[in-house]
């Protein structure tokens, strides 16, 4: 099934050629949705505040043969943490915040998980716009993905037993920086060289998502972020020599070869870059360059002198700590970083074979030239 | 197939411990061929052992010879897609172009007895398939291969083999399956890589892969499966740089009987080596979509 078009094509409204930074601008608005919900919901008011989570002292490392910290297993970065904080807000929630706000997504899931009314009418001429960012971007008001689909977390991002309000810690604002003027000038000369190209001319035109060639939302990474709509899961698999982590979205596979780095020639630029892994103590550093220059991070497609630091610490039997540093130079007026905890996932993770029953791209193609034939 | 081993690897690996050095195709040919007494088995110093004494198949791994192009024993022909000409067949217009590159080498073929126990309308289909190959076979728009044919696709993939998980991530179509070493039950849904199961029987990994989409095939020659089919693969080290790989196929609703591919697996070794990234998705736009363009350019 592609399920990538759709999402894309409502979310991108504003226009190909645009640097959006789509994922992290509905998925902010999610949060004072849920809270709202969770304030107007009295009973949840008066339950006792049980949340709150500290580190097990009694907790022992796992660890592989060669007695480095054990990162295997199945994990999910899902949460309803956005990417960037919201502005008035700081860096953490209280434990009754996170109570309510939880509380919040659980009431809208289950709503949404009722039965609906079999003698309910059809939808109105182009679809009924819920006003949930979430649902309205999958589904463009007629009713594409449901509750059924979505798996966008639930969880507020808890990290160093702190629950979080955004996943981008530095700069300290919880905000990405600014670009640089030479990255203003590039996307200038982007648009200036597509001219009148629309956006579904071409599939070309189309994101990467909805061609199948990568999730949306940097879900493979790097960095590894959640694209807040559903399949954020991860297998990683260790051997001595190197750390395996597949995305379950378009079963992306990143090779992290372990030791001194022999890198790709800098005209190479593969699909989630050229990886290599050491260990501080106890922890996995991963530095990452040879980026595609098409796989845009935040809307922003990557120079040849990005590099992404990723560090890896098994912070619980439970939970990944997992920290991340961008570098562009000729990008980002700073580094930044983000921490995203990466939570055990119960259950296999299925076959995410996208291309292969990609309709809608074809769809979205065709219905792009009939409209043309209509107009004519 | 018992858990015991597999003879003929056995003497390959006798074979490979003494001659490795000067050992030809053919050599592997006869070995494949020779029965050989359980006596001359290997010794099991010979290969790389995990910490718990497993074999060790970690590394890039790659079958040479043209099973891709049709596993059963094939002569060289000038291409898949074929049209006919005045004197003898030619090759079609779609693949005139590629001259040389687009002719299919010869092969002889991994199937053990040679030939495919096909059903009658299962070996009707098959030919159908060959005469529209280049509109039915998934590789050329880009699909998950399917298991076995992920193995030997003209592409390496590599093995991550830990005490707690063994993974396969294969080059073509960045394709990839985990091997459960705990089963699951059976598989939740269909898929086009299936579900894998491993354990091992001695010093060979069995592998049952079943939970397929019907969809994949085994070669560019037009030879299919149903989504019924199960997968019986062993992989059996027969020396640092070789596995011995067999892969029975079970599929009543095509098939007259169960039957086997046999082929070796290589390492390279070369330090450089590395699995290359080949998503092909974004490489079969213009001849999926090229027509759907504003302005298509063909």
């Amino acid at each position: 099934m592609d399920t990538c078009a759709r999402i894309r094509s409502g979310r991108e409204r504003g226009g190909v050629g645009r640097p959006a930074r789509g994922g992290s601008r509905w998925a902010g608005t999610l949060l004072p949705a849920f809270a709202l919900a969770a304030f107007a919901s009295v009973p949840w008011l008066n339950q006792p505040v049980s949340a709150q989570e500290k580190a097990d002292p009694d907790w022992v490392m796992p660890r592989t043969p060669s007695g480095h910290p054990d990162l295997q297993g199945n994990w999910s970065n899902a949460t309803v943490t956005p990417i960037q904080r919201q502005e008035g807000m700081g860096p953490t929630f209280t434990w009754e915040q996170v109570q309510l706000i939880e509380s919040g997504v659980m009431t809208a899931r289950e709503a949404a998980a009722a039965d609906s009314d079999p003698n309910r009418g059809p939808p109105a001429v182009g679809g009924e716009w819920t006003g949930d960012p979430l649902f309205d971007a999958a589904s463009g008001g007629t009713g594409g993905y449901n509750a059924f689909f979505i798996d966008s977390g639930d969880k507020i991002a808890v990290f160093d037993w702190e629950p979080r309000t955004s996943l981008v810690v530095y700069p300290e604002n919880g905000q990405l920086p600014g670009l640089t003027d030479e990255a203003r000038a590039w996307f200038a000369e982007r648009r200036r060289n597509r001219g009148d190209m629309g956006a579904f001319d071409n599939p070309e035109n189309r994101p990467l998502a909805e061609r199948c060639i990568m999730s949306f939302g940097s879900n493979a990474g790097p960095p590894m972020l959640p694209n807040y709509f559903y399949n954020n899961n991860y297998t990683i698999v260790q051997t001595p020599d190197h750390v395996m982590i597949m995305t379950e979205m378009v079963h992306d596979v990143r090779i992290i070869r372990m030791g001194e780095p022999r890198r790709l020639p800098k005209h190479i630029r593969p699909w989630m870059g050229d990886s290599w892994g050491r260990w501080e103590g106890d922890t996995l550093v991963v530095e990452t360059t040879n980026i595609h220059p098409r796989q845009s991070l935040q809307g922003i497609p990557p120079s040849e002198e990005m590099r992404v630091i990723e560090r890896f610490t098994r912070a619980s039997e439970d939970r990944i700590h997992y920290e991340f540093t961008v570098e562009d130079p000729l990008r980002w007026e700073e580094p930044w970083r983000g921490e995203v905890p990466f939570n055990r996932l119960d259950g296999l993770v299925y076959e995410y074979a996208c291309h292969e029953g990609n309709y809608a791209l074809e769809n979205v193609l065709r219905g792009a030239r009939a409209e043309e034939r209509r107009n004519r | 197939m018992t858990g015991s081993g597999w003879p003929a690897a056995r003497g390959f690996n006798t074979l490979s411990r003494m001659r490795r050095e000067w050992l030809t195709p053919a050599l592997i040919l006869a070995a494949f061929g020779a029965v050989v007494p359980l006596g001359l088995g290997a010794q099991s110093g010979d290969i790389p052992r995990t910490a718990s004494g497993k074999p060790d198949m970690n590394g890039l791994w790659q079958a040479l010879g043209n099973a891709h192009w049709d596993i059963e024993p094939h002569a060289a022909r000038p291409a898949l897609a074929m049209q006919p000409g005045p004197v003898v067949p030619v090759p079609a217009n779609g693949v005139l172009a590629l001259g040389a590159v687009g002719s299919v080498p010869s092969g002889y073929g991994v199937v053990v007895g040679g030939e495919i126990p096909y059903l009658p309308e299962a070996l009707a289909l098959r030919d159908e398939n060959r005469e529209h190959w280049l509109d039915r076979d998934p590789e050329i728009k880009c699909y998950l291969p399917g298991v076995p044919r992920a193995t030997y696709m003209p592409f390496p993939f590599r093995i991550f083999q830990s005490e707690a998980k063994v993974f396969m991530a294969y080059e073509y179509a960045g394709a990839m399956r985990e091997v459960y070493l705990e089963d699951p039950g059976p598989p939740q849904v269909d898929s086009w890589m299936g579900q894998s199961v491993g354990r091992w029987e001695g010093d060979t990994f069995v592998v049952e892969v079943n939970g397929f989409n019907g969809q994949t095939w085994f070669d560019r020659a037009g030879n299919h499966h149903s989504a019924g089919l199960h997968v019986t693969e062993r992989y059996t080290m027969a020396g640092p740089d070789h596995i011995m790989y067999e892969a029975e196929i079970d599929d009543p609703a095509t098939f007259s009987r169960p039957w086997t591919i046999r082929m070796p697996l290589y390492r390279n070794i070369d330090p450089n080596a590395r699995l290359g990234q080949f998503k092909c998705v974004e490489f079969v736009e213009e001849l999926m979509y090229g027509h759907l363009r504003k302005n298509p350019i063909r």
